[in-house]
């Protein structure tokens, strides 16, 4: 018989290593106490300033997700969420009324993102990408701000955004995602703390990369972030977001919700690297990660798309999604999900398609090492309307070892005759042929195995901003692939 | 080379494996001198693709006795990718695809890898494209497969050519390929041919493990050996590739000394 195991032990090696953010940053915090209710929604409310129509907005998505329950369709499971033990604000304390320039920032708050390869410094930062840091509960600094404004850009935190354009805010919010979405858009909806908000103009092409970097630093908090992107009619931006958190044995919440967009002829491109702790080899601790992301396309000729490559947390639960509203509006999805150890991965998308001539599609990349589930769940959408609309979608899982498992669930649902879709899916497993093949060669192990690994998410990567596509290789312990060829 | 005392590139002696459960060599013997050509021929199962596995050091195949040295050193005992650094390299009889990855950035890959090993300087992309197109031409392989994943949606003869294009690349000191006329029309046969001669080299050894006689026209070996359940059961010069496409390997069988047999007292002596 062959020898079991070589290519297994290779991967466990490869993908056991050690998870390189799981510091904490020691910093006083301004906190609430665990539990949730109408009191600690207010107090939050009034931290940040807000206005009444927002503090009345979080009041109705609360009492909406009173009456509803947990979903338990996924194919994940987990002990249940005690949601009065988390706790649903923690800010690093403020000198002041809060940070104004960078210099103002906590010494201890830059040297975390700096230490997570986050330079907050502009002078610093040799490409164009401008960042805004997310720190537990709120933002801590946000770069480029008056250049992007020079513009009519406007990027900032989300709670910026309630304060000095609360008119846009009261516009869109919720616009994409009502609270009463589902249960986890609800909760968020009822007590967000910040997140990052962009706002670009009619016409203009953002001349740089616009960024967000959530960090959990706090025990027995939750992060509930939001974010929201508007592109009015001809403009484009690419955003992208990236998240750790620190290693601890109990699992963390995080219920985030993006809404995105495009008005006529615009477009956003939203790439995403996610890294939360996903626990320890035995399956402890790790970061819940129930995330509602949702674009609509409201122009003509509009497009959004999405890319991810999800790396961390024990659970993800997550499916970006678009509604194609305007006529040849375009909805493209790229992931690429790894689940190792215990983690457990429920993601995919929908593509809602209503407005005429519209298109879609789904690139779909699973890995599945260790005992790791990784899931497709995804909803192709036709509506009457949709004529000629057109879907492609393609979902591949590669398997890694014996005690993993790869699932596809994909729904279609066409309501007219014109309308094209198409879907190609594959499960493969890393031969001990391509192994030899690799080693024959000359390659280590580890390199053939990062290297076929790399192959398998070529589709996907090619779709992400050239810093992030580094990152997302680096991630997976794979190699730059070289520009030859 | 020209030296007095030659020093064989690989030792062979009573190698013994099996691979799932089942002897498939028992007790093979092969020396080889640089600078020289041996071809193996046998039938179906005789042990001629565990052969070259083993030497590559595939590690589906148990090796459970024997000892086979390779440049003086013993082998059994080195790792696969360090016996290819080393420069034993095989042509595979089904060569293996790796999507998305480019034919090209693979054996820049490969080739690098050898480079380190060896203390050298890496090869730089611009560098290695101008080598390896030179290299494409000699096989009469489209350059535009070089930008294709490797071996993906490539035809039976432009994965066999490929295999090739990666032996002239990485100038192996022993080339073992094993059953590469497999699969191939004359012309690819000619063209495979003519890249293996062009490697012919007093530096190094090259196997050529093959089930027809059709390919030692094209590429001549110095010794034949022929195996059968998993012994060497005859060697002979190039000539003995005709005898045995003439007879059939049953000739072999019926021809390969019983071993240990004593001789009868009526046997004239020859």
């Amino acid at each position: 018989m062959k020898k079991a195991g070589t290519s297994t032990k290779v991967i466990e090696e490869l993908t056991n290593q050690e998870y390189r953010y799981g510091f904490v940053t020691d910093v006083d915090t301004d906190s609430v106490p665990p539990g949730l209710n109408e009191d600690v929604i207010r107090l939050i409310s009034a931290k940040k300033n807000e206005p009444p129509f927002l503090l009345e907005w979080r009041l109705r998505a609360y009492r909406h997700w009173l009456t509803l329950r947990e979903p338990k369709w996924a194919h994940v499971h987990y002990p249940p969420i005690d949601y009065q033990s988390i706790v649903y604000y923690s800010a690093p304390k403020a000198k002041k009324d809060g940070p104004r320039s960078l210099d103002e920032v906590d010494p201890e708050m830059l040297a975390t993102f700096e230490k997570l390869g986050i330079s907050l410094n502009e002078q610093k930062r040799l490409s164009g990408v401008a960042v805004d840091a997310v720190f537990d509960s709120v933002s801590v600094a946000t770069t480029f701000k008056e250049k992007l404004g020079e513009i009519g850009v406007i990027f900032c935190s989300f709670s910026d955004a309630v304060v000095n354009h609360p008119e846009l805010i009261e516009k869109y919010l919720g616009s994409v995602v009502p609270y009463t979405d589902n249960f986890f858009a609800s909760l968020n909806s009822a007590v967000f703390t910040d997140g990052s908000f962009c706002f670009i103009p009619k016409g203009v092409r953002c001349p740089m990369e616009l960024s967000t970097y959530f960090r959990i630093n706090a025990a027995n908090t939750g992060q509930f972030e939001r974010t929201l992107i508007v592109a009015e009619a001809g403009s484009y931006v690419s955003y992208l977001e990236g998240c750790t958190a620190p290693m601890r044995d109990e699992n963390q919440l995080h219920a985030a919700v993006v809404e995105l967009i495009t008005h006529d002829n615009a477009q956003i491109k939203y790439s995403t690297v996610q890294n939360w702790y996903p626990g320890d080899a035995q399956g402890r601790g790790g970061i819940f990660n129930f995330v509602t992301k949702r674009g609509k396309c409201l122009g003509v000729n509009s497009k959004i798309s999405w890319s991810q490559v999800e790396t961390g947390s024990a659970i993800t639960w997550k499916y970006p999604s678009c509604i194609l509203l305007g006529d040849n509006s375009i909805g493209e999805f790229y992931s690429v999900a790894l689940t190792n150890n215990y983690q457990q991965a429920d993601t995919g998308t929908k593509m809602i398609h209503i407005g005429k001539n519209t298109t879609s599609t789904i690139i779909s990349k699973g890995i599945s090492a260790g005992h790791g589930q990784n899931t497709y769940r995804g909803l192709v959408k036709m509506g009457k309307g949709a004529k000629n609309s057109r879907n492609y979608s393609q979902c591949d899982s590669l398997l890694l070892g014996d005690k993993c498992g790869a699932h596809t669930f994909p729904y279609v649902e066409v309501g007219n005759s014109s309308s094209r879709l198409e879907h190609e899916a594959s499960t493969s497993k890393i031969g001990e042929d391509q192994l030899f093949y690799c080693r024959q060669r000359g390659l280590s192990q580890e390199d053939a195995v990062s290297m076929i690994v790399n192959g398998f998410c070529k589709e996907v990567f090619r779709q992400l901003p050239m810093e992030f596509a580094v990152e997302a290789q680096k991630l997976l312990g794979v190699s730059l692939e070289g520009s030859v060829g | 080379m020209t030296g007095s005392k030659k020093k064989p590139i690989l030792e062979v002696r009573g190698l013994r494996a099996r691979v799932g459960g089942k002897e498939i060599l028992r007790g093979l013997d092969l020396t080889i001198q640089a600078g020289e050509v041996h071809a193996i021929m046998g039938p179906n199962g005789s042990g001629k693709s565990t052969l070259a596995n083993v030497l590559a050091g595939h590690e589906g195949y148990e090796v459970t006795g024997g000892q086979v040295m390779y440049r003086g050193k013993d082998l059994l005992s080195v790792s696969t990718e360090e016996r290819a650094r080393e420069g034993i390299f095989l042509a595979f009889q089904y060569p293996v695809e790796i999507p998305g990855i480019s034919t090209a950035y693979f054996l820049r890959a490969s080739l690098n890898s050898i480079l380190k090993h060896r203390g050298e300087e890496e090869i730089d992309p611009i560098d290695f494209l101008t080598l390896v197109k030179k290299k494409a031409k000699l096989v009469q392989m489209d350059q535009s497969l070089l930008n294709r994943p490797v071996n993906e949606g490539f035809s039976g003869g432009e994965k066999k050519r490929n295999e090739i294009l990666q032996m002239m690349v990485l100038e192996p000191r022993l080339a073992i390929l094993d059953e590469t006329d497999s699969g191939l029309d004359i012309d690819a046969l000619k063209i495979v041919a003519s890249g293996v001669n062009a490697m012919r080299d007093p530096e190094r050894a090259m196997i050529v493990v093959t089930h027809y006689q059709r390919l030692l026209t094209y590429i001549v070996p110095d010794r034949v050996h022929v195996l059968s359940h998993g012994r060497i059961v005859k060697s002979g010069g190039k000539e003995l590739a005709l005898e045995l496409e003439e007879k059939g390997y049953a000739w072999t069988e019926i021809d390969s000394p019983a071993p240990a047999a004593p001789t009868s007292p009526d046997v004239p002596a020859s």
